[in-house]
């Protein structure tokens, strides 16, 4: 029952949590890509 | 002498020509109707679909598809990237072709050409997202005229208008990249205002991001699509230094697009978190927004990114062309399929075959005037007496 959303403010926590671990996952992919992207370009 | 006779009648009888002048007649045809018998005798809209494929196709997919002028100029001639110099000339003139047939197409939607002035001087509707569009369509097509203008000047011999239009190139392309990021982004906006209608996996408050964002890499796609088609066909039209540079603007644009599908796909994520539509993702639509976004997006980025790494030109080429089909697929979407999700399936749109005939004339005579032109300008070559630009 604690998982209900009763306001905004809970709304927004949640979902912004949520956004927050998929924004840092983000940070850590698009680098990681890019590297997969251009290491080849060294040889 | 019979048979000298014949040989340039033979010529003319082109599986090409005979083609396109059958749509062309078709098209004509459907011209007719249109504007005589009015919109209903051609189309299947309604007043629940008052937009359907000459806006969704034509328009959306027009405009994206035609970004490639604005990323090409921008890459060349604002980050310095010299070697991409030899797709500017194609991407410019597929860019002007392709704004040009968006505004002749609109004629078909309206249906009262006389009054293409009027948004722009004599009634403005400047709290309108559709005046905006309007505005920076006409002001980028008159920038896209601008800057094709030298390789039609280059043709005729004049010299000196030449030069002077030569030099406006950096500002040229600071406008076309200022006004690219304002309608592309205003074109998403536009289905902002239907938040009931559209469906929430495909509604969010970052549409004109998701159609800015995604226009670059439609952008890219389209140049090395039609590079591979002008490869292709019309490959004794371009020289050696066209021939030389082409594989590594394909290259080049392959790791950029994937790059930036990537970033698309990291927003597509974060908006679908921000409004909490996750519990969508598991039913019919979920599986069909899936399917565009893996399908059509992650996979493509995937294949230019294998392409890049490898340098496989035969990869870059297939992802090219899935990506286009991609931004086909979601202004489509968002235009069309997933707009008016709601109603009984009695209701729904689904374009006429004079309305398909109709977008099928119009990218005909796109690619019959660009075959005109590159077929006699230099477009695809370097005009011998201009060399050192």
């Amino acid at each position: 029952m604690e998982n209900i959303i009763y306001t905004l403010q809970d709304f927004m926590v949640h979902t912004k949590n949520i956004t927050y671990l998929i924004m840092g996952g983000i940070l850590i992919f698009m680098p990681l890509f890019w590297i997969f992207l251009t290491d080849r370009e060294k040889d | 002498m019979g048979a000298q006779m014949t040989q340039p009648a033979n010529r003319k009888l082109t599986p090409f020509n005979v083609i396109t002048g059958m749509i062309i007649v078709a098209g004509i045809i459907f011209t007719v109707l249109r504007f005589t018998k009015g919109i209903g005798a051609v189309t299947n809209l309604d007043n629940n679909t008052p937009w359907g494929i000459w806006i969704g196709f034509d328009l959306l997919c027009g405009v994206a598809l035609a970004a490639g002028g604005y990323t090409t100029s921008a890459a060349c001639y604002i980050f310095g990237l010299k070697q991409y110099h030899s797709a500017v000339r194609p991407a410019i003139l597929t860019a002007f072709l392709g704004y040009a047939l968006v505004v002749f197409a609109l004629h078909y939607d309206v249906g009262r050409p006389w009054r293409l002035p009027y948004p722009i001087f004599i009634s403005q509707g400047t709290s309108s997202l559709l005046f905006e569009v309007g505005l920076c369509v006409f002001l980028y097509l008159t920038v896209l005229f601008i800057e094709f203008t030298p390789a039609a000047f280059e043709w005729l011999g004049f010299k000196k208008i030449r030069s002077v239009v030569v030099k406006l190139t950096l500002l040229l392309t600071i406008f076309g990249v200022v006004l690219s990021t304002l309608h592309q982004s205003s074109l998403g906006a536009l289905f902002m205002i239907a938040p009931s209608k559209l469906h929430p996996l495909w509604y969010s408050g970052y549409l004109p991001v998701y159609f800015f964002i995604s226009s670059m890499f439609a952008g890219m796609s389209m140049v090395i699509f039609e590079g591979t088609l002008a490869h292709r066909w019309l490959h004794d039209k371009m020289d050696e230094t066209h021939l030389k540079e082409a594989s590594g603007v394909a290259l080049g644009f392959a790791k950029a697009a994937s790059f930036i599908m990537m970033g698309y796909l990291a927003i597509k994520l974060i908006g679908i978190s921000i409004d909490d539509n996750w519990q969508y993702l598991v039913t019919g639509w979920g599986a069909w927004f899936l399917f565009e976004l893996l399908g059509f997006v992650a996979a493509p980025a995937i294949l230019f990114a294998m392409g890049a790494r490898e340098k496989n030109l035969t990869m870059v080429r297939w992802a090219a062309g899935w990506t286009v089909l991609g931004i086909i697929l979601n202004r489509l979407n968002i235009s069309i399929i997933a707009f008016n999700y709601h109603l009984p399936s009695a209701d729904r749109y689904f374009p006429s075959l004079m309305e398909i005939g109709t977008s099928v004339f119009i990218v005909t005579i796109g690619v019959v005037v660009y075959r005109f032109v590159t077929t006699r300008m230099p477009i695809l070559h370097e005009h011998p007496d201009y060399k050192e630009h």
